[in-house]
Formats: C-alpha cells, structure tokens, sequence
C-alpha cells in the first residue's frame, strides 16, 4: 500500500511499464561484455524462465568463477559424487528460477485494482464538481408543483388509458390503482 | 496411453479415463492436415525415443527436442523422458535433468497422480544416473 501513496497515476504506470520490462523474462545476468546501456541485445541466444519453455537458449550465468568452474568439471563425472547442495547450485547456475519460482502468484493484481478505484474516484469527484459549477440551472418544469400539475394534466388526457399510463390510475376513488 | 487419455484441456469427462493404468491407448488422436495415414501412440513415442537416444546428440538438439516434446498437449511417456534424461547425462547437463522433471510435473496440471507415477517408473534411471528430483533437493517448495 505504501507504493500506492507514494506515486499518483504517472508514476504508477511508469513503475509498471518498468517492472513489466524486467518481468518479460528476457534476462541478463553475469555477461562477461559491459552493456553501456541497459538495452538486451536481441542477437545474441536469451535465457527466459517460461512454463512452456523449460530450456532456455542460454544458460542462466554465462560467467563461472573459479568454484563454478569446478563444480562442471565434477558435473562432467558421476552424479551420485554430488552432493545435494553441489547439485541445486549445478541448477541455479544453469537456470534462474524453479518452477514453482515462476508460478508464484504476484501482488500485482493488488495495484491494478487500486488504480481502477483511484481514477473512479477521481471520476467521481469530477462529475461531481461539473454537476456543481458547469451545468445550468434545471428547467423550471422540473419542480415539484409544475409535475403535480403535470401529471394532473396528463390524467385529464387520458393518456395511454388502455395499458399506460391513465390505465394505473382509479378514475374512481382518485388515486393510483 | 497418457497423450490420448490425459487431455490437458478442461474436458474432465474425457480425462477420467486416465485413471484406469492398464487401459490400451485409442488411436492417436494426431491428425495430418493433408488426411494422411494417423501416427499413431507407439510410432509417437517411438520416434521421440529415437531422437533423445542419439548417441551424440547436442546440447542444441537436446533443447529443441524438449521445448517442442512440452509445446504438445500431451505428458510424455516415461520412456521418452529416460531417453531424454539420458541424453542429459552424455552432455554432462544435470540441471536440465531435473529441469525436465519439473516441466513434466507441471504439464500434467491438475492431474496429480501423474507425476508420481512417472518417478516411480523413473525411478530406476533416475538412481542410476544419480539425478535427484526436485522434491528431494527442496525445490518443489517456494
């Protein structure tokens, strides 16, 4: 809650477009080459976490040290010599997240329905301002006499006397049926 | 047998018939567009046997056959996925041992008694190569 009141509107959006950037799943992460900007660049083979994608065209870290190092070669042997712990760091250094990781349900949806609120209110606020100071005044028909007198006059009419409006009305006894 | 039964679509009534392990597959329910002769399960499975089990496959071919064996509507028979783990193991590649494990939990979506019969059937490669599944290294949990 506390992003909601920190941004309005503008930041909002910006942040989300941002986040959704990142989210998008094309990745960079240890590049052995300095990106100047913080643009991906598309040529080369991405690593992406999809559901339907399980092995991405690039391994999640590019870049080993020294222990990575180490830790393929030994890869290269039986796997029953690994430990566990050799065994999942083998899997975060190939992948970024699990699947579980990447099914996790997000806030996200928290954001989304507070924006729709934030600008109903504002909505709100101004239809409200315009029914205060930009509409005319009502027509002098409108007020409580002149409909009396109106629907009186609608009466004596007989309109609709068969299935409308007169129809409702108990000639007889004077009053609404 | 699970391609045909298992559909992963929100036909439930459909999907029952899984339930029954020892049913005989109907025919596949692939269809050529030009109306040619229907693969069928066995020729399916076999083919993908055939590609995982290729002495020296790479690490690219690999990948492709497993991105494209998930984009199905189908949870790959154990047989192809021991094909696949094995190829795993000739390109020294553990991590996407287990990455495999876990996509086919996830393609069997809501049927959960799939993925437990497919470690089970597993089982005995899965101990020979010396692949830990993801339950048993914690990482089905968040």
């Amino acid at each position: 809650m506390l992003r909601l009141t920190a941004g309005r509107v503008g930041c909002l959006l910006s942040r989300r477009a941002v986040v959704g950037m990142t989210n998008s799943g094309a990745r960079m992460s240890s590049h052995s080459h300095h990106e100047v900007s913080d643009q991906v660049d598309m040529s080369q083979p991405m690593y992406w976490d999809r559901l339907d994608t399980p092995l991405p065209d690039r391994a999640w870290i590019d870049v080993l040290d020294s222990k990575d190092k180490s830790l393929k070669q030994k890869e290269k042997g039986p796997w029953t010599a690994l430990s566990k712990e050799e065994k999942i760091a083998l899997y975060r250094l190939k992948f970024n997240h699990t699947y579980p990781e990447m099914k996790k349900p997000s806030h996200e949806w928290k954001t989304v329905i507070g924006g729709m609120f934030i600008f109903f209110g504002i909505t709100g606020l101004v239809v409200f301002w315009q029914g205060h100071y930009v509409y005319p005044p009502q027509p002098h028909t409108f007020g409580e006499e002149w409909q009396a007198k109106q629907i009186q006059r609608m009466l004596d009419m007989r309109v609709n006397p068969i299935e409308g409006f007169s129809a409702k009305w108990d000639y007889k006894n004077k009053q609404w049926k | 047998m699970f391609r045909a039964a298992v559909r992963l679509s929100v036909s439930g009534a459909r999907s029952l018939t899984w339930t029954r392990l020892g049913c005989t597959a109907p025919l596949a329910q692939r269809c050529y567009s030009h109306g040619g002769k229907q693969e069928t399960d066995d020729e399916f499975d076999a083919r993908w046997v055939n590609y995982f089990n290729k002495a020296d496959i790479d690490a690219w071919e690999l990948r492709k056959g497993m991105n494209t064996l998930i984009g199905y509507d189908l949870v790959p028979e154990p047989k192809i996925l021991d094909a696949a783990l094995r190829a795993c193991r000739r390109l020294d590649d553990l991590a996407s041992a287990i990455r495999i494990l876990e996509a086919v939990k996830d393609k069997s979506g809501p049927h959960k008694d799939i993925y437990p019969y497919l470690i089970q059937e597993l089982r005995p490669t899965v101990d020979e190569l010396g692949i830990s599944t993801p339950e048993e290294l914690g990482m089905d949990k968040l």
